[in-house]
C-alpha cells in the first residue's frame, strides 16, 4: 500500500507528502489551491512556529504558513523523510 | 444560433449565472479549471526550467531554523526590537542636540531683529514664541529619530523578517481571537498608525480586521516616540547611568512600555472578540517569501523621502498653528491668570488622580490632531506659565518638568497615557473612512481613553499606596 | 507620441513594486508580505518616444477573487483593459507564479511575462529556458532583475512591442476536461450575446460556471457603465493615500 492518507497537521517535521485531497469548500479551497495545495502535488513539513502552531509547509518551491484549522483538512499520503 | 438555455427574465445577466449552475457541479469544476491549469503549468515547468540541485533552493531558508526556533524564536525578536531602539535612541542622540542649539541659535537673532524693528511684543510672541519654537521642537526632536527608525525598520521589512514575527506570534492572536496578520499591520503601526489603518486591508475577514483597527493605537506611532523616548530617558533611567549603559536602559524602558501595548492589544482583542466582535476565526494562509538582502541605499533613500519627511511635514503643519494657539492662550490673561492656566486648573484635580497634571491633559487633548505636538504643547504650557525657562538642552527640559512637580511617576504615566490614549485625528478619520461607521470610530477613541484613564489611575494610586514617591 | 496603459500584475513578493518604482521613479515602498499593495499606485515612464501609463495592481496569487485584492486587479484587467498586461513572476517559484500568468493569458493577449528575480535563481542554480516558455505561452518573455537593473531595456522594448500592435500575441489557450469545455461551448453564445464582444467571453464562460458571483456583479456595473459614454474614471485607483 502506498500508505493511508493522514492530516497534513500529523505528519512530523521533515516528512514528504503528496497531497491526496482537501476536504474545504469556499474561499478557503480556493486560497489553498493557488498556492499550491493541488491534489498530486508535493508538501514538506518544514517547521513548527515557537508556539507550537501554525506549520510551515515547503510547497510548489514557497513557503506557505498554515494554522491546524486549515492543515488538519489537508490529507496527503508520506512520501518518505521521518516516520509521522 | 441554437441553445438549450434560453436567456429570459428580466435580467440577462442573472439567468446567464443560473444557466452557467446548471452546467456545472462547482466544487469539482473548479477544481478541474485549477488542476487543468497547474497541468499546463507543470508542463511547461518540466519542459523550460531545470535545476541544478533542489537542496540548494531551500538555503534561503535556512535562517528559519533559528529565526522562528523553539529556543530563539522570541528572543531574537525582543532583540530584535531592542536593537532597532537602541540605534534609533543612540543614533538620534547629538543631531537633536545640534539641531536644537542651531535653532535657538537663529532664535537668538529672530529676537535681536524683532527688537531692532520696534515690533510690538505680542508680534514677537505669536511668532517666535509660539510659531517658531513650536516648529523647531518638533524638527529637532522629531527628524532624527525618524530618519533612523524608519530606514532600520524598512530595511527589516524588505528583508523579509516581519512574516517571520507574524508565524512567531500567530499563536498569541489566535488565542486572543484576532487573525495571525494582525502583527503585521502592528508593525506597521510602529510607523504611523494611520497608515497602518489602511493596511488592515490584508486581513480578509471584517470581524478580524476591525479588531487589528480597534487595537492598532496600541503600538506607539512616530508621533509618541519622541514623547516615549524623552521621558524615559529624563525620568526612568537612574541617573548615574551614562553613555552606552544609559542607552540601553532607555531602550530596554521603550521594549517595556512596548510589551505593555501589545498585551493590552491581545487582552483588548480578546475581550472583544468574546463580547462585541465574536465570530469564528476566518482562515489563514501566511507566505514566508524567501530572505533578500535589501537594497540599502535605495531603501535608506526612500523611506526617509517618504515617510520621514511626509510625517515631519504633517508634525509641523499642524504644530505651527498649535504654537500659535497656545501661546495665546498662554497669553491672554482673563481674571488674573492666563486661559491656559485656567484650563490647566480646570483638569488639574482629574489629572492628579492619573498621577498628571492639568497641563499633560490639556495637551493631550490639544494634540489631538497630532500626536507629535502634545509635548511641545506641554512644554509652551509650562514656560507661559511662570518661570521662563530657556528650553536649549535636553537637561533643561527635565529642570522645567521639576519645577512643575514632576516625579517619575509623572513621567511613566505619561508615557502610559500616551501610548494608550486615543489614536490622531487623521487615524480617526482613516477608521471612519475604511469602516464607514461613526460607532466604531467612535468606539476606537472612547475605548483606549477607557484604558488610559484605568491604567494610569491604578498606577498612581499603587504607587502611592506603597509611598514609592 | 502616444500613451499606452500598462497594468503590472504579479505574486505578492515577486518585486513588481521594484521594477514598478524603477521604471516610473515614483517612490513606492516596496513590501514583503501579501498584499502589502493594497492600493493601487501610478506612474509614467517612457521609452522610444513612447508615453506609458504605469498601473502597479495588488499583488495577488490569483484573479479568482478570493478578495478584495484579487478583485480589483482582475476587475482593471477585464474592465479598464490597459494596453499592455505585464506579469511579474518570480523566477524562483515559478510553478506557482506561472499560474497567474496562465490565468491572465487567459483575459487578455496583450501581455508581456516578465521574469524577475533571474540573478537570485541563477545563484540557486536553476536555469530557465526563456524560448520554450515564450513559444508556450504565446506572448514575449523577458527574463529581468529589477534591482541589478539587467534585462530592462528588453523589457522595454517587448513592452513597445505589444503596445504599439507590431507583435500580435497568440495566448496559450488551455484545454479543459471535456466536461468544462463542452460547458463553455453551450455557453459561449449566450455570454457574447448577453456582455457583447467587448470582454473574453470564454473567460467568462469559465468564471460563471465556477460560480464566480463577484464577478457577476462586476459586469453588472460596468455594463451599466458603459451606456455612457465617458466609462475611464476609476474608483479607488489614487496613489496611496496615508497621512
Amino acid at each position: 500500500m502506498a500508505g493511508a492518507a493522514i492530516p497534513l497537521s500529523e505528519a512530523s517535521n521533515g516528512s514528504l507528502l503528496r497531497i491526496s485531497g482537501i476536504d474545504v469548500q469556499g474561499v478557503l479551497r480556493r486560497r489553498l489551491l493557488d498556492l499550491g495545495f493541488v491534489t498530486g502535488n508535493t508538501v514538506e513539513v518544514l517547521r513548527r512556529s515557537p508556539l507550537g502552531d501554525p506549520v510551515a509547509f515547503r510547497v510548489s518551491n514557497t513557503t506557505i504558513a498554515l494554522r491546524r484549522e486549515e492543515s488538519s483538512l489537508i490529507y496527503g499520503e508520506l512520501l518518505g523523510g521521518e516516520e509521522a | 444560433m441554437e441553445s438549450p438555455h434560453a436567456i429570459k427574465g428580466s435580467d440577462p445577466l442573472e439567468s446567464l449565472l443560473a444557466a452557467a449552475r446548471q452546467l456545472a457541479d462547482k466544487g469539482a469544476i473548479r477544481d478541474e479549471i485549477v488542476t487543468g491549469i497547474y497541468g499546463v503549468t507543470a508542463g511547461i515547468c518540466r519542459e523550460a526550467v531545470s535545476y541544478q540541485d533542489k537542496k540548494k533552493l531551500s538555503s534561503t531558508y535556512k535562517l528559519d531554523r533559528i529565526v522562528t526556533s523553539k529556543l530563539w524564536g522570541f528572543p531574537i525578536m525582543l532583540a530584535g526590537l531592542g536593537l532597532v531602539f537602541w540605534i534609533t535612541i543612540a543614533g538620534a542622540n547629538y543631531p537633536s542636540s545640534w539641531l536644537a542649539s542651531f535653532f535657538g541659535w537663529i532664535e537668538g537673532y529672530l529676537t535681536s531683529g524683532f527688537t531692532a524693528v520696534n515690533a510690538p511684543a505680542w508680534l514677537h510672541g505669536v511668532l517666535v514664541l509660539g510659531l517658531y519654537r513650536g516648529t523647531s521642537w518638533v524638527i529637532s526632536v522629531m527628524l532624527p529619530p525618524m530618519m533612523i527608525f524608519f530606514p532600520v525598520f524598512a530595511l527589516l521589512e524588505n528583508f523579509g523578517y516581519l512574516p517571520r514575527v507574524a508565524f512567531n506570534m500567530d499563536r498569541l492572536f489566535k488565542k486572543s481571537g484576532g487573525h495571525g496578520k494582525q502583527a503585521l499591520t502592528m508593525s506597521m503601526g510602529f510607523g504611523c498608525n494611520a497608515a497602518a489603518i489602511l493596511s488592515t486591508r490584508i486581513i480578509e475577514s471584517p470581524r478580524e480586521r476591525m479588531l487589528a483597527i480597534l487595537t492598532n493605537n496600541f503600538v506607539p506611532c512616530n508621533g509618541r516616540w519622541p514623547t516615549l523616548i524623552l521621558l524615559s530617558s529624563l525620568f526612568m533611567v537612574g541617573a548615574s547611568a551614562r553613555g552606552a549603559l544609559r542607552t540601553f536602559s532607555t531602550a530596554l524602558v521603550l521594549m517595556g512600555i512596548v510589551l505593555v501595548g501589545i498585551t493590552v492589544t491581545l487582552t483588548v482583542s480578546w475581550v472583544m472578540s468574546k463580547t462585541m466582535l465574536r465570530g469564528v476565526p476566518t482562515h489563514y494562509t501566511l507566505e514566508l517569501p524567501p530572505y533578500r538582502r535589501p537594497q540599502i541605499w535605495k531603501t535608506i533613500v526612500r523611506s526617509s523621502k517618504e515617510k520621514s519627511l511626509n510625517v515631519l511635514t504633517r508634525a509641523i503643519v499642524v504644530a505651527a498653528p498649535a504654537g500659535i494657539l497656545t501661546w495665546i492662550l498662554g497669553n491672554v490673561v482673563i481674571g488674573g491668570d492666563s486661559v491656559l492656566n485656567h484650563m490647566a486648573a480646570f483638569f488639574d484635580p482629574f489629572a492628579q488622580l492619573l498621577g498628571l497634571d492639568g497641563f499633560i491633559i490639556m495637551a493631550f487633548i490639544l494634540g489631538l490632531p497630532a500626536n507629535e505636538i502634545v509635548l511641545p504643547i506641554l512644554l509652551m504650557g509650562y514656560m507661559s506659565s511662570g518661570a521662563m525657562v530657556d528650553v536649549e538642552g535636553i537637561g533643561s527640559i527635565k529642570e522645567l518638568f521639576l519645577s512643575h512637580g514632576w516625579t517619575w511617576l509623572t513621567a511613566l504615566n505619561m508615557m502610559l497615557f500616551s501610548l494608550l490614549h486615543y489614536p490622531c485625528g487623521t487615524t480617526l478619520v482613516n477608521i471612519y473612512k475604511e469602516t464607514e461607521s461613526l460607532k466604531w470610530a467612535v468606539l476606537s477613541a472612547v475605548i483606549p481613553l477607557g484604558i488610559a484613564i484605568g491604567v494610569t489611575f491604578a498606577t498612581a494610586q499603587i504607587v502611592r499606596l506603597l509611598g514609592w514617591v | 507620441m502616444s500613451h499606452y496603459t500598462v497594468a503590472f500584475a504579479g505574486n505578492p513578493n515577486t518585486g513588481k513594486s521594484t521594477l514598478f518604482n524603477l521604471l516610473t521613479g515614483l517612490r513606492q515602498h516596496t513590501g514583503n508580505w501579501a498584499g502589502k499593495t493594497v492600493t493601487t499606485a501610478e506612474g509614467e515612464f517612457t521609452h522610444n518616444q513612447h508615453v506609458y501609463r504605469a498601473v502597479d495592481l495588488p499583488g495577488t496569487y490569483s484573479l479568482y477573487s478570493n478578495s478584495a485584492d484579487e478583485e480589483a486587479a482582475r476587475d482593471y484587467i477585464i474592465f479598464e483593459q490597459p494596453v499592455v498586461t505585464l506579469v511579474v513572476l518570480d523566477a524562483t517559484s515559478l510553478e506557482r507564479n506561472l499560474n497567474l500568468a496562465l490565468q491572465v493569458l487567459e483575459i487578455t493577449g496583450r501581455a508581456v511575462v516578465c521574469i524577475n528575480l533571474i540573478d537570485e535563481a541563477k545563484k540557486l542554480g536553476i536555469s530557465i529556458n526563456l524560448k520554450a516558455i515564450a513559444r508556450q505561452l504565446g506572448v514575449p518573455v523577458v527574463a529581468i532583475s529589477a534591482r541589478n537593473q539587467t534585462g530592462i531595456g528588453e523589457l522595454l522594448d517587448q513592452l513597445e512591442r505589444v503596445a504599439t500592435g507590431a507583435f500580435a500575441g497568440k495566448p496559450l489557450k488551455i484545454t479543459y476536461s471535456d466536461e468544462i469545455e463542452q460547458g463553455i461551448a453551450e455557453l459561449l453564445p449566450l455570454v457574447e450575446q448577453t456582455v457583447g464582444s467587448r470582454y473574453p467571453a470564454r473567460w467568462i464562460a469559465l468564471r460563471l460556471m465556477d460560480g464566480d458571483s463577484s464577478l457577476l456583479s462586476s459586469l453588472k456595473t460596468h455594463m451599466g457603465r458603459s451606456t455612457s459614454p465617458a466609462h475611464k474614471e476609476v474608483a479607488g485607483h489614487g496613489v496611496t493615500a496615508c497621512h
